[in-house]
């Protein structure tokens, strides 16, 4: 990822992209105001929100001795758990136990925690195929795509562009799509459900990720809408759940504020269609072997900053997506990782690090106008992430990298930034030189130019116009206004 | 060192700012969200149970448990349904009417329950304030999977004693240790430029039907 193009590069283009930008603005603007109504339903909303990030905050500060009480349940109650340090580790270990079972394909519910891994791709190195099953996941998985938003990762695409893509490639991966289907979201979801359901009938091995993991009782929880993930959960010999650490909730009681919480953020629902949980295996209902695999992959990294480590209450509901007017504009792919939106611009930046040209430009993909920490349910405060994940890259200084202490260096093509900054420091402090330098701007305003050179900032933004007399000209000259009157 | 010990010493490094005297209940988390939104007599969370199924396209019919078997059978008859599922734990009584429509034991394969035309359980509980019934694979409701492949599910409800208010009304009456079952309406999707369809995976028609003793 690190050859990645920078968000700014990226994003340049997707804008320019007038189908993609009606698809998202029409997407957004309906999930906007179907959320709010949801969520104005409930009064108390505020009190919920709390106790969600209550919960998170709880959780996170003991994670160490929950985990432990996860996987004594989670054994105790027939299931084998594996921690893997980084992505690399729980490919290997998924794909360890899909060869064990002997099977060559497997099934999968949408699971951020598998994306963010690249697991399909690792499965299809070792000869192992992985059919997607969420009907978003389908579409991008037979256009041979990338998901652009969490809850809708086809959100990029229209129905006319999925009917073609349905027509073109389902044949390939399976039972065809009808020769005579229209574009209408009903015919293409029957052609879904029919493509599918051969492959949910006949798989042995199905690999999931989970919405909440219960640390008291070892329960896991899958909130879903199609039924595909019910399909992977019960159908199957063998289940996979691929898990971030940090999806850790410490009793069955704290389900009561996040199963509040998440479908009216997310799908703006009351509830979701389904929603699965289920404790270890049960005797002749579903999976008679269930692995559970604990994922860090930079998740110990960015628990370690005390201001970043907000970011790991994130239920992934998506609501900061569809507020944000940077994401409506640029489109998920601009982000380059499994995460998107204003989460992706705090969550990837910390789980990877900034040493990328696209990474360390993830914290500048924000106007700060805060509506994502506004929608955000676990009350993540994202602006401030960002100012602070600014901080670091401008600024260089001492974070955590694979487990260890390091000290990164002040990203490059900040200098200009740093050389401003440095500058105005030592005109604030000496008084004169700012006031010549205020009397000298505001006689040549009529000769400066509306933007500069060279200079990004700018290529988006016309500069500000220095007035015709200094502030403290004007209030030193009319005593604060007080003789103007 | 084990993966395990790597994750937990990294955890136990990155939480270096965290007293050491420190317990979880020392992070405050304050309950003082409602337990129930608004107070309601059992016919009102009845009521507002059969509104919200039906808000997300379930059919709610509401009977006497005497007219519970000819409710049954003219839902059945409707269908078109020549076979019905239902698990080994669902009353007799139930389908006693339901005459040349032979009845499926619940232990059949995946792809023999693709093509069974119904399935019929009872539920564990009811929650009013989001239109949802939860199975607990209990005998009348079953193993998961009798109510996820046929394409028509139908669902007795007790009332009032199988119907609460709330989620947190909910969850303290279900076993975390029983797979759970929530279910809110037919499936869905809104993965077409976010437009909602009804019937993807699961059964594209859910009947609840609400019996009152």
């Amino acid at each position: 990822m690190s050859d990645a193009a920078s968000f700014p590069q990226a994003a340049r283009i997707s804008v320019r992209n007038a189908q993609l930008r009606g698809n998202l603005r029409h997407a957004t603007r309906t999930i906007r105001s179907k959320r709010a109504r949801a969520v104005a339903e409930l009064a108390d909303w505020d009190r919920l929100r709390a106790a969600g990030a209550a919960i998170k905050d709880r959780t996170l500060r003991h994670l160490d001795q929950y985990l432990e009480q996860l996987e004594a349940a989670v054994t105790a109650a027939g299931g084998t758990v594996h921690w893997a340090v980084d992505a690399d580790e729980a490919n290997r270990i998924v794909t360890r136990l899909v060869k064990a079972t002997g099977e060559k394909e497997v099934v999968k519910v949408k699971s951020m925690a598998t994306q963010e891994i690249g697991l399909n791709e690792a499965l299809a190195a070792a000869g192992i195929r992985a059919y997607e099953t969420d009907l978003a996941e389908l579409i991008v998985q037979l256009g041979a795509d990338r998901p652009s938003h969490i809850l809708v990762p086809a959100i990029h695409r229209n129905r006319t562009e999925i009917r073609d893509i349905f027509r073109r490639q389902m044949g390939a991966w399976g039972r065809p799509a009808p020769e005579d289907l229209s574009d209408s979201p009903a015919e293409l979801a029957e052609a879904a459900r029919l493509h599918l359901r051969e492959k949910f009938l006949r798989a042995k091995v199905a690999i999931s990720g989970a919405n909440f993991m219960v640390a008291e009782t070892g329960t896991l929880v899958v909130v879903e809408s199609e039924g595909n993930g019910r399909m992977c959960l019960t159908l199957p010999q063998t289940l996979i759940s691929v898990v971030g650490i940090e999806k850790t909730v410490p009793t069955w009681r704290d389900l009561e504020v996040f199963l509040q919480l998440l479908p009216r953020s997310s799908t703006a629902e009351r509830m979701n269609p389904y929603t699965s949980t289920w404790t270890g295996t049960t005797d002749g209902d579903g999976p008679s072997e269930f692995h559970l695999v604990l994922l860090d992959n930079g998740r110990t990294d960015t628990l370690a900053d005390q201001v970043g480590r907000q970011a790991l209450r994130c239920i992934r509901c998506s609501a900061c997506l569809n507020v944000c007017p940077v994401y409506e504009r640029a489109g998920g792919h601009a982000y380059g990782s499994a995460y998107p939106g204003p989460i992706g611009a705090i969550l990837t930046p910390q789980l990877r690090g900034t040493a990328s040209a696209l990474d360390a430009s993830l914290p500048y993909a924000s106007s700060l106008c805060g509506a994502c920490y506004e929608v955000c349910p676990v009350a993540i405060d994202i602006p401030e992430v960002l100012v602070h994940l600014r901080e670091r890259v401008a600024e260089g200084g001492s974070v955590t990298r694979n487990g260890a202490r390091v000290t990164i260096r002040p990203a490059k093509g900040h200098a200009a930034e740093r050389v401003a900054m440095r500058a105005a420091r030592w005109a604030f402090e000496h008084p004169r030189a700012l006031r010549a330098g205020e009397r000298l701007a505001a006689r040549t305003r009529r000769a400066h130019p509306a933007r500069l050179p060279g200079e990004p900032w700018s290529a988006s933004r016309d500069l500000p116009v220095v007035p015709p007399e200094p502030f403290r000209d004007w209030w030193q000259r009319t005593h604060g206004g007080k003789e103007a009157k | 060192m084990s993966s395990r010990e790597t994750v937990l010493n990294r955890i136990r490094r990155a939480l270096a700012d965290v007293p050491v005297t420190e317990v979880p209940r020392d992070v405050p988390v304050d309950r003082c969200y409602l337990r129930r939104h608004g107070e309601r007599t059992d016919e009102q969370s009845a009521e507002l149970l059969a509104e919200n199924l039906a808000d997300y396209r379930a059919v709610v019919h509401r009977c006497t448990d005497a007219e519970l078997p000819s409710r049954i059978a003219s839902l059945l008859a409707a269908h078109g349904s020549r076979t019905v599922v239902a698990p080994a734990g669902a009353p007799a009584r139930w389908l006693s009417e339901s005459t040349g429509v032979e009845r499926v034991p619940e232990d059949v394969t995946a792809h023999q329950l693709d093509t069974v035309d119904s399935v019929l359980t009872g539920c564990a509980v009811a929650i009013a304030e989001t239109g949802t019934v939860v199975l607990d694979a209990s005998p009348d409701q079953g193993r998961r999977r009798i109510t996820l492949v046929p394409d028509h599910h139908i669902c007795v409800v007790r009332v009032p004693e199988q119907v609460v208010d709330s989620v947190p009304e909910a969850l303290e009456r279900l076993s975390p240790q029983r797979p759970l079952t929530w279910i809110s309406g037919p499936s869905a999707t809104s993965d077409i430029e976010l437009d909602r369809v009804e019937g993807v995976h699961g059964p594209r028609e859910l009947e609840v039907v609400l019996v009152t003793s």
